[in-house]
């Protein structure tokens, strides 16, 4: 009973963190780059909404800044990897780390900022979970709408291509440091909206919101895409299914919670969900294929050429 | 149409690795030349290559296409003058997108991408009619992922892709040799039916000697980063495979690898 009553706030709360795991998606999947900016950046959007909340701003305003804000973040993750040649993985670090201090900037140096829900009109709020998961609904629908007409123009097919094969992309002359930067853009501006509506959601913006996002995120696209590639592989199917795997994500997390199990050790929970994914295709190819037969067209079964020292 | 002067290039240097993979290369080519590339492992033909396309920069030396100093201009704004095929078939087009998608992406190189539709309706129609030319029943499969497509089908696309916007230059980087013996010589005559048509400027990697001399209309042999032979018109025409071998006998002092002679 406690489970049914718990259900609605679960999936107003998986509906943001699935929006969330569609920015992810869109750098770890689409890009072909692990994006650690996320942890940072789903914060600064918190942050910045409640801020710009508690000076009267409107909502609506607040979302869009949360936006740019996020965006302003993968550029810079963007750029220390492609001007800068920092490994990926690490210029996302680097920039989590650099907001750590810009969020608490954003707070004026408090760790967390209230948002009164009475003062404020709120797209979403805990206090009406019906509402919430409307409003969520809406902003997700409008987000896939909105990235699958994108990957159909000219520039959403570099990113594509980008995140597919680079080689290829260059010999096109496709500017593949620009589609990075521009794609890490888009996936950061996504997660601090989500960011945004989380703050909203919950009432206040904390500095450790968000905090292993990008595990929740990647839960979410594992998830999701363990039941989304069955039914058909193409990108608005797997953003759907992502959406649905955040829900999942928080329908299993309050049954936990309700099951006893004290909130400190769910991180430990994610992570090795998490892992439990990513070391699956791995085992799978090591201890349980035979051998292939080598193909003639395969790569390795080639013999000369190849002379790049 | 291709000019490249006194190019070098080392890799690694001031290490024990140190290679000095191009040592002063001059070519010209000029418009509508098919220029084959031989010599053994090692000889320099892909960093060649490469160096054209922009992977890297070279340490000296100036290539030109049509009068334009491409040497500082980074890969992607070349390719505007290139077109390039892979010696790995997985290297030249998208796996997770479709037939179509790679086909607009190739169509498109070297303009500014727009925010405007990726592939349109009249494009397909030409893709498809391109695609029933390479008569491996691809015209149907135009949302088809390229992934699911064999290394054959897919290096016969990467051609297609590569001369789909009129490259000022062709660059074949070995782009048979890890085809099936069956594929490779319909890859190859797909390769000689396109150039002439299209009247390409081309430079065709290859290890099989006769390939080289029954292609193109001159012939270079590299050596330790150098060009050693270099053949054309009729005296290409007449060349055999002994001879050839004997030339670079001579160019290289004695060291035949054993792969050029048993290709």
């Amino acid at each position: 009973m406690a489970f049914i009553y718990a259900l609605p706030g679960a999936v107003a709360e998986g509906l943001i963190w699935g929006l969330m795991a569609i920015g992810v998606y869109l750098s770890y999947k689409v890009l072909d780059i692990a994006d650690l900016t996320v942890d940072g950046s789903v914060c600064t959007g918190a942050c910045v909404c409640a801020v710009l909340l508690a000076r009267g701003a409107p909502v609506w305003l607040c979302v869009i800044a949360a936006f740019f804000a996020g965006a302003l973040a993968g550029v810079i993750t963007g750029l220390l990897h492609t001007a800068l040649g920092i490994p990926s993985i690490l210029a996302g670090i680097l920039t989590q780390l650099m907001l750590y201090s810009v969020n608490l900037y954003i707070l004026g140096g408090r760790s967390l900022v209230a948002i009164n829900p009475r003062a404020s009109k709120l797209l979403v709020h805990m206090s009406n979970n019906l509402r919430s998961i409307v409003a969520m609904g809406i902003f997700v629908t409008a987000t896939i709408i909105a990235l699958w007409l994108f990957f159909y123009t000219e520039i959403g097919l570099t990113l594509k291509s980008t995140g597919d094969n680079p080689d290829m992309s260059r010999a096109q002359s496709v500017n593949v440091k620009f589609s990075q930067v521009l794609g890490l853009a888009i996936s950061n501006g996504i997660v601090a909206l989500a960011g945004s509506m989380l703050a909203q959601y919950k009432g206040s913006a904390n500095i450790n919101d968000g905090r292993g996002a990008i595990v929740i995120g990647l839960a979410a696209i594992f998830i999701g895409l363990s039941v989304s590639l069955k039914i058909k592989p193409n990108f608005v199917v797997s953003l759907i299914g992502v959406v649905g795997g955040g829900i999942v994500y928080y329908i299993v997390y309050s049954f936990v919670i309700l099951l006893g199990l004290k909130t400190d050790y769910l991180k430990m929970l994610s992570a090795i969900i998490v892992a439990v994914f990513l070391a699956v295709p791995y085992l799978k190819r090591e201890y349980f294929t035979r051998q292939r037969e080598l193909h003639p067209n395969d790569t390795n079964a080639r013999i000369g050429g190849g002379e790049n020292a | 149409m291709l000019k490249i002067t006194n190019l070098q290039k080392t890799f690694n240097p001031g290490t024990v690795n140190a290679k000095t993979a191009l040592d002063g290369i001059d070519l010209h080519l000029k418009n509508g030349d098919f220029v084959t590339v031989i010599g053994s492992n090692g000889a320099g033909k892909s960093t060649l290559l490469n160096a054209i396309a922009g992977v890297w920069k070279p340490d000296f030396g100036t290539i030109e296409i049509d009068g334009i100093d491409v040497t500082q201009m980074p890969e992607y704004r070349r390719a505007k003058f290139l077109g390039r095929v892979f010696q790995d078939p997985m290297k030249g087009t998208a796996p997770d997108m479709e037939i179509a998608e790679n086909l607009a992406i190739a169509a498109r190189r070297g303009t500014k991408r727009r925010f405007v539709w990726g592939v349109r309706k009249e494009e397909r129609v030409r893709y498809k009619k391109l695609l029933a030319t390479l008569e491996l029943g691809l015209e149907d499969r135009l949302s088809s992922k390229v992934g699911l497509l064999s290394g054959g089908q897919r290096q016969a696309i990467t051609l297609l892709m590569a001369t789909l916007n009129r490259p000022k230059l062709l660059l074949l980087d070995e782009h048979t040799a890890a085809l099936d013996p069956k594929t490779a010589p319909k890859v190859l005559e797909l390769t000689d039916q396109i150039v002439h048509k299209n009247k390409l400027t081309t430079l065709m990697i290859t290890h099989n000697m006769k390939d080289a001399i029954a292609h193109g209309n001159r012939l270079i042999m590299m050596h330790e980063g150098r060009i050693v032979v270099d053949i054309s018109g009729d005296e290409k025409k007449k060349l055999t495979v002994e001879q050839l071998l004997n030339l670079f006998t001579q160019a290289s002092g004695g060291a035949v690898d054993d792969e050029m002679v048993l290709s």
